[in-house]
């Protein structure tokens, strides 16, 4: 079977006249030279791989190794400069306007890293963006991207504008407007960088099941190793334009091709990442030492909360008053808070990820993380905690072994 | 004292010559155009005198309620009584008809150009000069070459203000066109779309406020040249201005400047409404109609 996706020698140099960079690439100059030499930036230095149907293959790299240079290679929105891509055994460099456009029409999707959507555009419309370009009739866009929009769990937002949603929404919508095409591969560049830590794991989760059930070849671009550790069937770590080791994650993690390969695997340290600052929210409300009983009581009952953390001067925590106090102070007309106020269980903001944990498991409520001079910086939750320590498991493991 | 002079550059001397050589290669040409020109004006005014004034402002108070909002309309049309009870009924309308013809053919050609100036470079470094020029020479230098070409009357007029009203249409629909974001751009065509489309459904469609934006500042400008365009016997408001001036007549002068301001208030108004996105009584009544349309749908559906 022919690989769904090759690269033969790939080079791509940015510029208009490359000729001279070229022959200095060719006879092995290094790209910082080639760079001096010649003003020119080397985007894809001579790679080389296969990817196989159905395959999730994720190139990684520090920023400017060429991970976008090369996926803008592959649905021909860039032509190499030498060396040769081909999709289902066809050179895309060799494609003439029209099969270009059928290319990208029919047989790849893209997502992009900053959404990329049209604000004009209602959500269905977005969706089914690359359908109408396509000539697809007004019903059957419409019937289809609604479909997309129910798999990624959108439909009640199809008729909202893009700036009503929020970042993992919009994402969301992008995957959609890519899936509703129905194309064989799915390139995304860096697609769920721009969200944070919560909605990625979510989003990562989603495209995991979504895959299952699609089986399309996707090639997905990230600088976040635990991400392509996650998703990646094999894993193509970029450094300057070239790949330094393809191979899946057990592969790399046991046997790293080179010195550079294990520098970029020992950078990422899961419990540094995250401790307890990464993954705390600012609590919906806050109360101030000097507010009065009656401020309490409207903000637990706005925000819905059952304890307010008590904060005094400079965002010090002073500790915690709970609903039931304040409602017996209410009844017998007090107006302050001090007497009620209770401690509270803390953690430090660097407080690694395991220790959160057992904290979290002992405190009664949830749990307020400070800083060194004790000032509150934010509240991690029961939930919260979960969905993150469920994303980390294979990180943990990794850091471990 | 030694001369340092430099013997005199015949620019001015080559400008009219090339004016004087266009008028006898191309007469037939010019021609053509003033009649079919003359013809378009004289048909739109005079229509648009025939109706009743009274029959006209509420028409036209209809259609700024409809594309903008009440007060703005109401505004509206009390000025546009005010400016008939003045006696000025006939010249506005010819003011407007000369405003609204070069505008629209302003528009028509400084679109496109903007748009062309995005595709090509060279294009783009061959209209900044241009368009610098025609921004800064005086409007009254305009009115030379259209009377040598056109003669007396409307059509020099109208040439002179789509000189004049024409930089900013380029301008911002060049603006607009660059500073929709590259991926989006990338987006369209990673989705298939030819130049086309995405010019049609990304460019044009984002870059609509900046466009519309430059319509507003055409059609300022066009009013302001259309006064100036009076001198050549373009008529309208402006011809009673310089009557005014002629003659010292503050009254006069007064009124038809108001009557300007007036005619001026509103085009603005209106025009920067239109693609601003804001609600107004015309998007409501399509978004009931659609809304409409798609229950039927639904219950066809069920
Ligand atoms: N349009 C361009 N013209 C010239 N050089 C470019 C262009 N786009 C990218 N480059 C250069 O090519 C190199 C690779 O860029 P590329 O965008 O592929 O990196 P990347 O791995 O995607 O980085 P990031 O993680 O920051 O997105 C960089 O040195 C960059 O400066
Ligand atoms: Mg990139």
């Amino acid at each position: 079977m022919t690989a769904k996706i090759e690269a033969r020698n790939l080079v791509k140099i940015y510029g208009e006249n490359t000729a001279k960079a070229l022959e200095l690439f060719n006879r092995g100059c290094s790209r910082s030279e080639i760079i001096q030499e010649t003003g020119l930036t080397v985007g894809v230095a001579g790679v080389n791989f296969e990817i196989a149907q159905g395959e999730v293959f994720v190139i990684i790299g520090l920023s400017g190794s060429g991970k976008s240079t090369l996926l803008r290679c592959i649905n021909g929105l860039l032509m190499p400069t030498s060396g040769s891509l081909l999709v289902d055994g066809n050179a895309v460099e060799k494609l003439n306007d029209e099969e270009l456009r059928k290319l990208h029409g029919e047989k790849i999707s893209m997502v992009f890293q900053h959404f990329a959507l049209l604000p004009n555009r209602t959500i269905t419309d977005n969706v089914a963006f690359g359908l109408e370009l396509r000539g697809t009739p007004f019903e059957e866009r419409r019937q289809r991207a609604q479909e997309a929009l129910i798999k990624v769990g959108l439909e009640e937002w199809k008729d909202k504008f893009p700036s009503e949603l929020s970042g993992g929404m919009k994402q969301r919508v992008g995957l959609a407007r890519a899936l509703v095409m129905d194309s064989d591969i799915l390139l995304m560049d860096e697609p769920f960088s721009a969200l944070d830590a919560l909605i990625r794991a979510e989003m990562q989760e989603e495209l995991i099941s979504l895959q299952q059930e699609i089986k399309k070849t996707v090639v997905f671009v990230t600088h976040d190793l635990d991400e392509a550790l996650r998703l990646g069937d094999r894993i193509a770590i970029m450094r300057d334009g070239a790949i330094e080791q393809i191979g899946t994650a057990d592969e790399i993690l046991s046997n790293p091709a080179n010195e550079y390969v294990e520098k970029f695997l020992q950078g990422i340290d899961v419990s540094k990442i995250l401790d307890a600052n990464s993954i705390s929210k600012w609590p919906r409300e806050v109360i101030r030492k000097t507010e009065s009983v009656s401020i309490a009581l409207h903000r637990m009952k706005k925000a819905d909360m059952d304890y307010l953390f008590v904060l005094g001067a400079r965002n010090k925590l002073v500790g915690m008053i709970l609903r039931e106090d304040v409602l017996k102070l209410a009844k017998d007309r007090q107006t302050s808070i001090k007497d009620i106020i209770k401690e509270t269980n803390t953690v430090q903001s660097n407080t690694i990820m395991r220790d959160v944990y057992h904290e979290l498991r002992i405190a009664e409520k949830d749990l307020a993380v400070v800083d060194d001079k004790g000032r509150f910086l934010g509240v991690i939750t029961h939930s919260v905690l979960l969905m993150t320590l469920d994303e980390r498991k294979g990180g943990d493991g990794i850091a471990e072994s | 004292m030694p001369s340092l002079e430099l013997p005199k550059l015949p620019l001015g001397d080559a400008i009219e010559w090339l004016v004087r050589w266009l008028i006898k290669n191309l007469d037939a040409i010019f021609d053509f155009f003033r009649d079919v020109l003359d013809a378009i004006t004289g048909a739109f005014s005079s229509g648009l005198l025939w109706v009743h004034p009274v029959f006209l402002i509420v028409i036209f108070g209809l259609l700024i309620w409809l594309i903008t909002n009440k007060l703005t309309a109401i505004l509206s049309t009390v000025g546009l009584v005010l400016v008939w009870n003045m006696g000025l009924w006939p010249q506005l309308v010819n003011t407007l008809v000369l405003v609204v013809v070069a505008v629209v053919i302003a528009l028509f050609i400084g679109i496109p150009s903007g748009i062309l100036m995005t595709r090509s470079r060279k294009f783009e470094a061959f209209m900044r000069p241009v368009l610098d020029f025609m921004q800064t020479m005086p409007p009254f230098v305009y009115l030379i070459p259209a009377v040598m070409l056109f003669g007396i009357g409307v059509v020099p007029g109208l040439f002179a203000t789509v000189i004049f009203a024409i930089p900013p249409p380029v301008r911002l629909t060049y603006l607009g066109i660059t500073q929709v974001p590259e991926d989006t751009k990338e987006m369209a065509i990673a989705f298939g779309a030819n130049d086309w489309q995405v010019l049609t459904k990304v460019e044009l469609p984002l870059s609509l406020p900046s466009i519309m934006a430059g319509v507003n500042q055409c059609i300022m400008l066009g009013i302001s040249m259309v006064v100036i365009a009076s001198m050549i016997g373009a008529g309208g408001l402006g011809e009673v201005v310089m009557r005014a001036v002629g003659r010292l007549d503050l009254a006069l002068g007064f009124e038809s400047g108001l009557a300007i301001v007036i005619l001026a208030m509103v085009l603005d108004r209106v025009s920067r409404n239109i693609g601003s996105g804001k609600q107004t009584p015309l998007s409501r009544i399509i978004g009931w109609y659609k809304q409409r349309r798609k229950k039927k749908e639904f219950e066809h559906a069920a």
